[in-house]
């Protein structure tokens, strides 16, 4: 086959963890009819091709790019924005690019903040000239450049428009052959769809029949800290478990595993602010219903950003700690 | 019927004036400028009434000659007329629920004075009203049928006359009362204000009749355990407390009180507050209603012991009505309505530690001197002492536990004419001197002012000022005298008057257990505790939750004659929803889209009307639309976004919020 004929194919990190380019490798032998049917033109992490051979395609050249991690700098967006220019199919691939993810728990403080602490703060830092890094810096009569920080992590979404999602951290191997097998037949639903089920994780939870009908909350137990029934819902045993309120399609792997969901597969379609909807449920199942219980139950949530957005703060209404510098639109509107 | 097609909005938006009350406050000519611009707005205008016929017909016709396909009216709160805008837009052959109202009086005009502001929040309000309205969809109001059948929770004079007035009218209705007889205060009561006729005189008829008719079943020593479902279909469960006697086998002849192995009486009598002794087999009083006796299994030998030689059994004989291994029984019904009319307490005056009640002996509640007053009661209507000695000075204090930030705010309404009765009663009983002492006399409603009259020129001696302190008086401590103290600010002067009885006049309260019953039943409470009407004036006994009625002191504190009227409202309204045969259900229910649904059962235990359940077979959630009353509490749990609610879509909130802000 004349290689040409292929489909091409790219692959991108921003800011993530690089579990999402292992779950690529991830599909095992499956990898290799991947290999046998595109062509892959651009994958930084395991081949060597460089920003200028992108430059160099003719624009919609790419069938898919997937593209995974979150983006903070100058450089993810320009990077995103060739991709997007160069590929018929942009396909956010993994939690951060979807959600912002874990990166994006970063904006719950200012960007400031964030390098006084890294650079100054931290306690294994000394910095005694204060050195930050600057955008530009001279250097021997030249200037050295780095890219620009900005103040928020932002969704891939919130960047360039993007076509489908692959979801979770990172997407399961089955998840991401069934999109690719889809890609590669041309059967793909409407712009925009996540390419998960749309029903939430307790449809699939092996559990679902031991969660009782009537739930009620009466105080959150942190699971390090407790010895977990492995057959027991999660949630009766009054550890937070996002399942109720997460997409499934993940084939229960974390409570398999009897940890509690902590909901990187997102919200469904339907729902716009993954952290809210999963608050405005434990909220109501609540049982305590005076201040002084209610506290009391909360106390088994030391971290509710870090519990109910871990994966979605920067595609939630709030997208960030609101800051002094900001003027924010917050429904709909542009990211600052 | 014009079928609107989406892509075709044309909505028509109306401004009404009301008069000045919302155009002397805002500048309607700006708004209905502003909103004439906006896009899918086809036309724009105001008016001086819309709710008047010409109003209603204006729209009419801008809906035919205009092709209008939605409607905006801004004007009052949609608790008044969005029924009426709805109906016009119906009769002009559009769906009524592609009228929606916005509430620019209530929400605007009433509570702003900057004229300009108020304008640019009408401007908001109506941007984001054009907005939502573009995505309703329409929709049907159902007809659910209705029960036939009224429970009637409470024995007083209220629920008496209620349960009366339906019997009479054929339907059948269910008396439930917690204690062993009907009657409630009333029936303690020696004579009612302002006429001076003996209460059980005019109640024991009723109570006689409630027992006798065929429509009323009467559940005495009975408690309401659990309510479920919706107006027309209440599904009611009922506790019967065991009484030890089998009701339909006593005959209410009184021999085994009689041979009871006690031979006198010694333990305290409820009825009488403890002022009179009863055996541990006893009628409530003479006139109990059902006339079947109970056993205490607190003081019977044959409970504490089982050893009695159970001579009240022997009585009996072949009637065979004791039963001792009686068990509480439940009851299952299924009602259409329901009139709550649970009554009050009286004030605990142990509350107000000064007045000594519960110290010394010769203070009395209100409530008890009616019993020593009464032919029937402890002393055969003799007002005595416990000292056994008739007063010779007594002292009426009103407003105890009332009209006093330190207890309760409110005037309990009867105590002052209860007080000047009972002040007459007790000159005539015993010819004492008597002392009222009062914050104001209030003696509004029909012969009031002209009983308080009478009582006066008997000789009566009226102090306004509040008591402060009661303490035995040193001149007299043998013989339980008290003194009151007690600024007289007519005079100006403080005085120390020796009394032999000390009457306090309680004030109404919510019963204890106002709240539990709240819940059972979902009715509201206002901040005295009393359950809440739904509208002070115009809907005065109907409550929060559809088909549930109030009827008496549980709705506030009220004399003998409103509460006999309220009860008789209460059951008119409940005969009028019953004649009508079914209610109509707004059709702003809850739904679930089932392939969505991932049976995480989150909503179940929340519905505050049973409505949702899991469909055993599909592990879905159901909800029952004729259950559901709209409340959204389901919407807003579901954690996967799977339930849904008609005219409260979430691209309908999220775009009248976007228009509001777009415009602010």
């Amino acid at each position: 086959m004349n290689p040409t004929s292929k489909p091409k194919v790219a692959f991108y990190w921003c800011a993530s963890c690089g579990g999402c380019e292992e779950a690529v490798v991830d599909l095992a032998e499956d990898i290799l009819n991947v290999v046998e049917a595109v062509e892959i033109v651009f994958w930084p992490v395991a081949m060597d091709f460089k920003k200028q051979d992108l430059e160099a395609m003719p624009d919609r050249a790419i069938a898919a790019a997937l593209v995974n991690g979150a983006i903070r700098t100058s450089e993810q967006e320009e990077m995103v924005r060739l991709l997007r220019r160069k590929s018929q199919c942009l396909i956010s691939y993994g939690a951060c690019a979807q959600l912002g993810g874990i990166p994006a728990l970063a904006n719950q403080f200012e960007r400031e903040e964030i390098l006084r602490y890294v650079y100054q703060e931290a306690p294994s830092v000394i910095n005694n000239s204060g050195t930050y890094p600057q955008p530009a810096t001279p250097h021997n009569g030249d200037t050295v450049t780095l890219p620009a920080f900005r103040n928020s992590v932002r969704a891939l979404d919130q960047v360039v428009e993007v076509d489908y999602y692959i979801p979770g951290c990172p997407p399961t191997p089955a998840l991401t052959k069934a999109a690719l097998d889809a890609l590669l037949a041309g059967r793909l639903p409407p712009r925009g769809t996540v390419l998960a089920p749309d029903v939430a994780l307790c449809e699939q939870c092996p559990r679902l029949e031991s969660k009782p009908k009537d739930l009620s909350l009466d105080a959150f137990q942190r699971p390090h800290r407790t010895a977990l029934d492995p057959e027991k819902c999660l949630l009766a045993q009054g550890i937070p478990c996002m399942g109720p309120a997460t997409r499934s399609g993940c084939e229960a792997l974390c409570i398999k595993g009897n940890m509690a969901c902590t909901g990187c597969f997102g919200p469904t379609s339907r729902v716009l602010d993954h952290g809210a909807k999963i608050l405005s449920c434990f909220a109501s199942a609540l049982a305590p219903k005076e201040p002084q219980g209610i506290d009391q139950a909360l106390a088994g949530l030391p971290d509710p950003v870090g519990t109910f957005y871990r994966y979605s703060l920067a595609r939630s209404l709030l997208r960030r700690k609101r800051g002094p510098s900001q003027t924010q639109h917050f429904i709909r509107g542009n990211p600052p | 019927m014009r079928t609107p097609r989406p892509d075709q909005v044309r909505i028509g938006f109306y401004i009404c004036h009301c008069g000045t009350n919302i155009a002397g406050a805002l500048d309607v000519g700006e708004v209905v400028n502003h909103v004439a611009g906006l896009p899918g707005v086809a036309l724009a205008r105001d008016y001086k009434y819309l709710c008047s016929d010409p109003g209603q017909e204006l729209i009419q016709h801008d809906i035919r000659d205009h092709g209008l396909n939605r409607i905006v009216v801004a004007a009052c709160s949609p608790l008044m007329h969005e029924r009426t805008f709805r109906r016009a837009v119906e009769e002009a052959g559009l769906n009524p629920f592609y009228c929606h109202m916005v509430n620019i009086r209530e929400h605007d005009a009433w509570v702003h004075t900057d004229r300009q502001e108020a304008t640019a929040k009408a401007k908001a309000l109506a941007t984001g009203a054009v907005r939502r309205v573009a995505l309703h969809k329409p929709l049907e109001t159902k007809k659910v049928p209705i029960h036939g059948e009224v429970l009637v929770v409470g024995g007083g004079i209220a629920g008496i006359h209620a349960a009366l007035i339906l019997a009479d009218a054929g339907k059948r209705v269910y008396l439930v009362e917690r204690e062993p007889t009907i009657g409630g205060h009333m029936a303690r009561f020696d004579k009612t204000f302002p006429t001076l006729d003996c209460a059980a005189c005019i109640l024991t008829p009723k109570m006689s009749a409630v027992g006798a008719h065929p429509n009323i079943t009467l559940w005495t020593y009975s408690e309401v355990t659990q309510v479920e479902g919706y107006v027309g279909n209440f599904n009611v469960t009922v506790t019967r407390k065991p009484r030890y006697v089998i009701e339909d086998a006593c005959t209410g002849c009184l021999q085994c009180i009689e041979a009871c192995i006690y031979h006198d009486a010694r333990f305290p009598d409820e009825f009488n507050l403890g002022l009179g002794k009863r055996k541990p087999i006893h009628l409530p009083f003479p006139q109990a209603t059902p006339p079947v006796v109970l056993i205490d299994p607190g003081t019977c030998i044959e409970f504490k012991t089982g050893k009695c030689k159970k001579t009240c059994v022997e009585a009996c004989a072949d009637r065979r009505a004791i039963d001792f291994q009686q068990r509480e029984e439940t009851r299952q019904i299924q009602v259409g309505t329901i009139i709550i009319a649970t009554g009050f307490q009286t004030f605990d005056p142990r509350r107000i530690p000064y007045y000594g009640y519960g110290v010394f002996p010769t203070v009395y509640t209100a409530l008890e001197v009616e019993r020593l007053l009464n032919a029937a009661g402890p002393t055969g209507g003799e007002v005595i002492l416990r000292n056994g000695k008739p007063p010779q000075r007594v002292g009426i204090v009103h407003c105890v536990g009332s009209r006093d930030e330190n207890t309760n705010r409110y005037c309990s309404r009867v105590c002052c004419l209860y007080s000047l009765k009972l002040a007459h009663l007790i000159k005539e009983h015993t010819g004492a001197e008597v002392y009222n002492f009062y914050i104001d006399i209030r003696t509004p409603g029909k012969g009031m002012e002209e009983f308080y009259n009478r009582v006066a020129e008997e000789g009566m001696h009226l102090v306004r000022g509040k008591v402060a302190d009661v303490y035995p008086d040193p001149a007299d401590p043998a013989n339980g005298r008290l003194m009151l103290q007690v600024e007289d600010t007519l005079m100006g002067r403080i005085l120390k008057v020796p009394v032999d009885m000390l009457v306090l006049s309680v004030g109404l309260e919510p019963r204890a257990d106002t709240q539990e019953v709240r819940r059972k039943f979902n009715l509201c409470c206002g901040p005295e505790g009393f359950f809440l009407e739904r509208h002070p004036k115009l809907a005065p006994v109907s409550s929060y939750a559809e088909g549930v009625f109030l009827a008496g002191c549980c709705q506030g504190p009220k004399d003998i004659p409103d509460t006999v009227a309220q009860a008789g409202a209460a059951a008119a309204q409940a005969l009028a929803l019953i004649v009508r045969g079914y209610t109509e259900q707004e059709p702003n229910t809850a739904y679930v889209r089932e392939e969505d649904c991932s049976g995480c059962k989150s909503c179940i235990p929340l519905c505050p009307y049973t409505a949702i359940s899991l469909a055993a077979d599909k592990q879905k959630a159901f909800i029952n639309e004729a259950l559901c009353k709209g409340c959204g509490v389901c919407v807003a749990a579901c954690p996967s976004g799977s339930i849904g609610q008609n005219l409260f879509e979430d691209e309908q909130l999220l775009s009248e919020v976007e228009g509001v802000l777009t415009y602010a």
